[in-house]
């Protein structure tokens, strides 16, 4: 299939307050895929929808479709525990475990994913994992350092490779980069593109430049309306949307 | 929609009976007193409240002396407490150099981890004689006129278990005074002395505007720590069940009686009566922790709000 | 007006050395009570006090160790009991707690955490010797582990919720079940301060002396077994003091200094903790 995740008129409220209004889009599969639109415009909250984080949410709630493998995750028969396997997700701030080393913070999805695995293969996964996060080299002699006594780069890189290696099949990020600094942003950057090879991947940003530098497909959020979505190049050079042209060109947001 | 895995939902109820217990050992405490206490109260009913008569030979019980006692004892310890607590809260935040302020409050705090019976032993070894010869022999013999100094002084005494139930609740009240004198804000402090204030008449005005009910909050719940205080008390306040008006005299107090009779209590009638001391008791400090709570939190509230 | 500002100033000098003092008199005793613990207690310290059973009245010697023993069987049944039951019903609190049901529970907490410790006896009594018809190491237990659960309930609701939802947030998106987060995860994330509340609550419970007057009795020998009067050293302690005799006196402080000992030893522990944690 050509579409990791399908997304079909999905609306998303807060109590009474619409937060998301009738987005439909495909995403497409060993892509990125960038969301991107000023504070509050609700892309944040959509990505959420897309693994069921909000489900624990008091208040929140759904309609519309997310079809993941064709099927709907907002049905009764989807777990949302198996599903969010499946759907990874990196946050904006770096939140690897306090308490544990970091080789314990990669191989801790694993460990309690029901699966179970002699210490060799649980090595052999951590390792494997950190290398795709780039984190391998600057890491394998201390892998029993805390995880929060890393940089916050290397911070959320460990957090990257521990949401690899459950082995998701999409990997949500919500602006990653947020709180780092440029050369560490620079690291990341670069891991998405390799890692798009592999995973599809969706990243919330408000960073244009990043948007650009990263992104195949970029979808534009107004107040939680999905305004046009379309190849990177097209979004930047020629967009459809009076607004979007608006957004990108500085004239507000 | 919400995913509930009936492991999830199988956990919580396992935590949620865990909880319930703990509801269920307190519902459980009050009502185990409650039907031990029935006999006495079917006796003696309200009158048990206020009778001076305590003769269990006669099995003849009355609360009077050791509620009196138990009032009386925490009364002195607050007035020794209350400015001695609230005086070092103040030194502690307003003035204690850096240095001393953490050395000062641990020190402090060390105090409430010493184990009752210690500060019984050291009652009745040290605090007693001094008190004794130092001050109550001397007071009652200038001053035993004044009927509430009036002797013979022979040591254990309301005075001493006031003395040494000040020291032990006064821990409690300093930890909770100093936090409700950072609820100031500092804004409020500010214009005092920008206004061309002392030090001392900001924290005059300050206090008098913010935290004299913070303060009686914290006084009240050092009067539920000393209400129900056991050990030190039965060894320094003399244990007799009588009501004498000079605080150098012995007392009994509510939580002694129960210490020392017990054991000793062999009618179902004398063990009644002694539950029902505990029943009593736990209602008073009930009433006075809820009181101090109340207070604080209403304290909390407008400090959020900024009044 | 010079001499109204004279007599601000002045106002302002004698207040502060007030509050000084005051303050000083505060820990005074602190420093009176160590010293005659250290001074007194020293006379009766040897090694066979922590060896021997007490030796009767006249008889030099003797030492307390039915009595350390006696203490630890007594809070090590309380807290065996305890901790399991406080720190499930601290994480319902901390993790599910809203509602009315919640608040009742809290509310019990709070009540347990402000009774007296000598009620806690009658408790331990009404519950245990009285059907029984007899004193022992259960009835105290029972009586200590009132005092002891709902301080660590408080503890382990407070430093669960010290868990930032950012670490629940990420075990999730893992894919990691909610219950394992919880247990595994967010109560992993706050042990230390759980220990901690589980050490101090222990340093409280060794040394209360009231709630074992009439549930373990005390014992002038070695326990013979847990549904028996035990000896504790509070109680030896307080006989000790209340005797007549002088040479029981000098092992009252000796009591006491080996009783401060442990409950010290034991809250530094968790202030260890505490400091690990940070």
């Amino acid at each position: 299939m050509e579409n990791a995740l399908q997304v079909k008129d999905l609306c998303a409220w807060f109590g009474d307050h619409q937060v998301l209004k009738n987005i439909t889009m495909d995403i497409r599969r060993n892509s990125v895929t960038s969301v991107m639109g000023p504070s509050g415009c609700g892309k944040s909250t959509f990505i959420r929808c897309l693994n069921r984080m909000h489900d624990l949410t008091p208040g929140f709630r759904v309609a519309g479709d997310v079809l993941f493998d064709g099927r709907n995750i907002y049905s009764e028969k989807i777990d949302p525990v198996l599903l969010r396997r499946k759907v990874g997700m990196v946050f904006q701030q770096p939140n690897p475990f306090p308490r544990m080393s970091a080789f314990e913070n990669v191989a801790v999805g694993l460990k309690f994913n029901g699966k179970k695995r002699s210490r060799a293969e649980m090595a052999e996964t951590v390792e494997k994992s950190l290398r795709m996060a780039a984190l391998w080299d600057e890491l394998k002699d201390h892998l029993g350092r805390p995880g929060s006594s890393l940089s916050g780069g290397q911070q959320q890189r460990l957090c990257i490779a521990r949401a690899l290696a459950v082995e998701p099949e999409v990997l949500l990020m919500d602006e990653p980069c947020s709180a780092l600094d440029p050369m560490s942003t620079a690291k990341i950057e670069e891991l998405i593109e390799d890692l798009s090879d592999k995973y599809t991947i969706v990243v919330v940003t408000h960073n244009m430049q990043q948007a650009g530098r990263i992104s195949d497909y970029v979808a534009f959020f107004l107040l939680g309306d999905l305004i046009e979505m379309d190849k990177a190049a097209k979004i930047f050079t020629n967009p459809a949307d009076k607004r979007t042209e608006e957004y990108i060109t500085g004239r507000f947001g | 929609m919400r995913g509930d895995n009936p492991k999830d939902v199988l956990f919580e109820k396992a935590t949620a009976v865990f909880a319930f217990g703990v509801l269920f050992l307190a519902v459980l405490l009050f009502a185990l007193l409650v039907r031990e206490s029935v006999p006495a109260i079917r006796k003696f009913g309200a009158a048990f409240l206020v009778t001076k008569t305590w003769d269990p030979v006669a099995e003849n019980f009355g609360a009077l002396p050791f509620i009196y006692g138990t009032l009386v004892s925490s009364f002195i310890a607050l007035l020794i407490a209350v400015p001695l607590a609230v005086g070092s809260a103040i030194f502690i935040n307003e003035f204690a150099p850096e240095w001393l302020k953490n050395p000062v409050s641990f020190l402090a705090e060390l105090l409430a981890a010493i184990p009752s019976v210690i500060y019984g032993l050291w009652g009745i070894f040290v605090l007693v004689p001094v008190l004794r010869d130092l001050l109550m022999k001397p007071a009652a013999h200038y001053l035993g006129w004044i009927p509430l100094f009036k002797g013979p002084v022979y040591g254990p005494s309301m005075l001493a278990a006031g003395v040494l139930l000040s020291i032990m609740i006064i821990p409690f009240i300093l930890s909770v005074s100093r936090e409700v004198l950072a609820t100031v804000p500092r804004l409020q402090k500010e214009a005092v002395l920008s206004l061309g204030g002392t030090h001392w008449e900001m924290i005059r005005i300050v206090i008098g505007q913010h935290c004299i009910p913070g303060i009686f909050g914290a006084t009240v719940l050092g009067l539920g720590r000393a209400l129900g205080e056991t050990m030190a008390v039965t060894m320094v306040i003399g244990n007799r069940p009588e009501i004498f008006f000079s605080i150098f005299q012995p007392g009994y107090s509510m939580a002694a009686v129960i210490a020392n009779e017990f054991t000793e209590a062999t009618g179902q009638l004398y063990l009644s009566a002694l539950v029902e001391i505990g029943l009593v008791l736990f209602l008073i400090t009930f009433v006075a922790n809820l009181a101090a709570k109340g207070i604080l939190n209403t304290m909390v509230a407008r400090a959020g709000r900024g009044l | 007006m010079e001499s109204i500002a004279f007599r601000r100033r002045a106002a302002d000098r004698v207040t502060r050395g007030l509050f000084a003092l005051s303050a000083f008199v505060v820990i005074l005793p602190l420093f009176l009570i160590f010293f005659d613990l250290l001074w007194k207690g020293a006379r009766e310290l040897k090694w066979t006090l922590l060896t021997d059973l007490p030796h009767p009245v006249g008889e030099p010697g003797g030492g307390i160790a039915n009595g350390i023993l006696g203490t630890l069987s007594i809070a090590g049944l309380a807290m065996a009991g305890g901790i399991p039951m406080a720190v499930m019903a601290g994480i319902y609190l901390a993790e599910y707690g809203r509602g009315k049901f919640a608040s009742a529970v809290r509310f019990a907490v709070d009540t347990l955490t402000g009774v007296p410790s000598i009620i806690m006896g009658i408790f331990g009594y009404v519950l245990w010797v009285l059907p029984m018809k007899r004193f022992s190491a259960w009835a105290a237990a029972a009586s200590l582990a009132m005092i002891f659960i709902p301080i660590v309930v408080r503890t382990t609701e407070e430093m669960l919720k010290t868990v930032p939802a950012s670490v629940r947030e990420a075990a999730l998106a893992l894919g990691i079940e909610r219950w394992k987060t919880t247990l595994f995860i967010t109560v992993r994330t706050a042990t230390a301060g759980i220990v901690t509340g589980i050490l101090l609550a222990m340093a409280r419970i060794i040394g209360e002396t009231a709630p074992l007057l009439f549930t373990a009795l005390g014992n002038q020998f070695w326990q013979s077994g847990l549904d028996q009067p035990i000896a504790a050293i509070p109680l030896q302690v307080f006989n000790y003091a209340i005797s007549p005799y002088d040479d029981w006196h000098d092992k009252a402080w000796a009591g006491a200094l080996v009783l401060i000992g442990m409950v010290l030893a034991i809250s530094g522990g968790a202030r260890y903790f505490t400091r690990v944690r940070k």
